[in-house]
């Protein structure tokens, strides 16, 4: 940071000085500030790219410290968790059901509420926007308990359905939330010009709102597969073997006795490859998405 | 048949708020081309929306052909609306926006191809923009594709919401006379709202002038300009802006810039009628004509010819005054040039229009003969013409 520290400092120096240095100055400012964006971002990234490392890592040599970043490569472990004494196949699929099945009930739902919510208000719908907050708001700690019993009594413990069910829950207030600040930058009169044209509700939704918060969907969809894969709680307490997910795999790749940091390493390299590849198929969109109506 | 009539059509927002339009009564002949014309938060914008069925009535009601229309969608009103952002869905190709609402109607798409090709025709729309898609199009073109989604459905009334203000000036001005030229063609009952008094006065065959919610007048533009009935009439139509001046009445007349303008016994019998001290007089910039120092006329002014008489307060005749002033702005258009003028006496400031070869320059004393057949008198407190 010594670009940024030194700027300030200088003063004008020579005749034609005060324009050359304000430019100087501007630039190293520039370049502190990109210097200090890409330490940020390394920083965050550095952590994540030591676990791919060391998921390439033989288990001996893993766990050293200072961190070996030249070594020979290896499959070894990615084997076993593919093919070891507990295998990653059937957690990845329950994984794949429960966040697929989920963000699709979320989608399904979240859509028609929305529009509710925003394009054709119904009565009273700030009181049920807070409500689906509110629900937010509960620590699921708290909500543990009694799912579990309603788990029980309806026979759904360790079960899929209950997976997908309570993910969509989980989900869908935050997706309400974010499918209507899409639909609010609908520009009006398109809408009036639809009504004029007279196409009815479901028209109006199909033809002329969906082509437009389309990006916001798509962004709407991937937090939502995001949240719905790493999520650890609610089915590390309500699942067991059936319906295991691979928060779940990893939690049981850190054994009582001992760290095996590759195996680790490998198996939580897996379990990002997923939502990595989505993110990076959808990044596009997501930014979009993300920014829509910001510049109009 | 398809006349338009707003009876006693009123849309107030808030309870015991001022009403947004109050008591509309408007008569559209069927293939008229009626503009809705005022300034901002006038009510015209709220009147056509409420002819469109996308605001709701608060009072009286709306006729579309002689049918009562107030409750009835608007999908249902047989009209087709072209909105100031033109309002195009960005994911369909032009060819899809206009045939849209034939698609909702269900026609079959051989009918929908035909008029969407017809009206492309009709627009000067090039083949080649159909498979487009609205942000692959320039703003003119887009404003046509807006048009053509109207034109296509063969509505009984088309409503026009300031088409022409996303434009540039140029393009605005062309595209005025192509869509005066094609209503006249097409024979349809438009209604057409704008701010702009400009586009009012040359595509209408009427002027609906709106202030405040309320109806001004309602006449050609020729009746407007000639007879406003109100100053604020008389003060919108016409640009530059015609010249109103609060002016004291004596016994001879309106004492304005140390002159004697002389009163039409009409109007001095409405003035003691309303007991008024004072008048608003309204003088058009090009009713001003210069005059050479010697009191006769400067460039092919036209009244009963200089009296002679020399001097700044020289009262010329009978059916004429001579106002004096410093110009203190000279705007040079090209053919004319419109003279900034502060006239003498606290007589307020004026803007008149000269010859645009030799106009007399800043700083310079001129004098203006003014006919009072030319000059209107107004009402200072209601603003109401008095009768002349």
């Amino acid at each position: 940071m010594t670009a940024v520290a030194d700027a300030p400092a200088t003063a004008p120096s020579t005749p034609a000085g005060p324009r050359r240095s304000r430019r100087a100055r501007e630039m190293s400012s520039l370049a502190g500030w990109t210097v200090l964006g890409w330490v940020v971002g390394i920083a965050f990234f550095i952590p994540v790219l030591w676990m791919v490392i060391t998921a390439f890592k033989p288990e001996a040599s893993a766990e050293t410290w200072p961190p070996k970043f030249t070594f020979s490569p290896t499959l070894a472990e990615f084997r076993v968790v593919f093919s070891g004494a507990t295998p990653a196949w059937p957690f990845i699929e329950h994984s794949a059901i429960a966040t697929v099945g989920s963000t699709i009930v979320v989608l399904v739902l979240a859509l028609p509420a929305a529009y509710a919510l925003s394009i054709r208000p119904v009565r009273g719908w700030r009181d049920s926007l807070f409500f689906f907050i509110s629900t937010k708001m509960l620590p699921v700690v708290a909500a543990i308990g009694p799912l579990y019993v309603i788990a029980l009594k309806t026979h759904l413990l360790d079960s899929i359905w209950l997976l997908i069910i309570l993910y969509a829950a989980m989900n869908l207030p935050l997706a309400i939330w974010m499918i209507r600040s899409f639909m609010l930058e609908v520009p009006t009169e398109m809408l009036e010009a639809a009504r004029l044209d007279g196409a009815g509700r479901i028209r109006e939704i199909t033809e002329v709102i969906m082509p437009v918060v389309s990006p916001g969907l798509v962004s709407t969809a991937l937090i939502c597969i995001i949240f719905a894969w790493n999520e650890l709680f609610l089915a590390l307490n309500l699942t067991v073997t059936n319906a295991a997910t691979m928060p779940m795999f990893l939690i049981s790749s850190v054994p009582q006795e001992g760290l095996y940091i590759a195996h680790l390493s490998a198996a939580a390299t897996i379990a990002s490859v997923p939502v990595i590849i989505v993110g990076w198929v959808a990044q596009r969109s997501l930014v979009r998405g993300l920014s829509m109506g910001a510049i109009k | 048949m398809a006349g338009v009539r707003y009876v006693g059509a009123s849309r107030v927002y808030a309870k015991g708020a001022k009403p947004a339009v109050d008591l509309l009564d408007l008569d559209v002949k069927d293939g008229e081309f009626m503009v809705l014309v005022g300034p901002s938060g006038s009510g015209k914008t709220t009147a056509l929306r409420m002819l469109a069925g996308l605001e709701p009535l608060d009072g009286g009601r709306i006729e579309i052909a002689g049918r009562d229309v107030s409750d009835v969608q608007p999908k249902d009103r047989d009209i087709a609306m072209v909105f100031q952002n033109y309002a195009l869905y960005p994911s369909k190709t032009v060819a899809e926006n206009m045939g849209f609402a034939l698609k909702m109607q269900h026609v079959p798409k051989p009918e929908r191809d035909r008029r969407v090709r017809e009206a492309a025709r009709i627009l000067d729309l090039d083949e080649a923009l159909l498979d487009r898609k609205p942000k692959a199009l320039s703003g003119g073109q887009r404003q046509r594709v807006a048009m053509g989604r109207a034109i296509v459905r063969e509505p009984k009334v088309f409503l026009m919401d300031e088409p022409l203000s996303n434009l540039d000036a140029k393009l605005r001005v062309q595209t005025r006379s192509q869509i005066a030229e094609l209503q006249r063609r097409l024979g349809v009952t438009t209604v057409y709202v704008t701010h702009d008094q400009v586009e009012a006065m040359t595509m209408g065959h009427r002027v609906a002038v709106l202030s405040g919610g309320k109806l001004q007048q309602c006449a050609s533009p020729r009746e407007l300009y000639d007879n406003p009935v109100n100053q604020f009439v008389a003060g919108f139509i016409g640009s530059p802006a015609m010249n109103l001046l609060t002016a004291p009445l004596t016994e001879g007349g309106a004492r304005l810039a140390g002159a004697m303008v002389p009163l039409a016994p009409a109007v001095r019998l409405a003035a003691d009628r309303d007991r008024l001290s004072e008048i608003v007089l309204g003088i058009r910039p090009e009713q001003m004509h210069l005059v050479a120092a010697g009191g006769a006329d400067t460039g092919g002014g036209v009244g009963p010819g200089g009296s002679g008489a020399s001097g700044s307060s020289a009262g010329g005749d009978a059916g004429s005054a001579v106002l004096a002033g410093d110009v203190v702005l000279v705007e040079e258009l090209g053919a004319d040039a419109l003279l900034h003028v502060r006239l003498a006496d606290d007589g307020g400031s004026v803007v008149a229009r000269a010859e645009g070869r030799r106009p007399p320059a800043p700083g310079q004393r001129v004098a203006f003969r003014v006919q009072s057949a030319d000059v209107l008198a107004f009402n200072p407190a209601t603003g109401a013409r008095l009768a002349g």
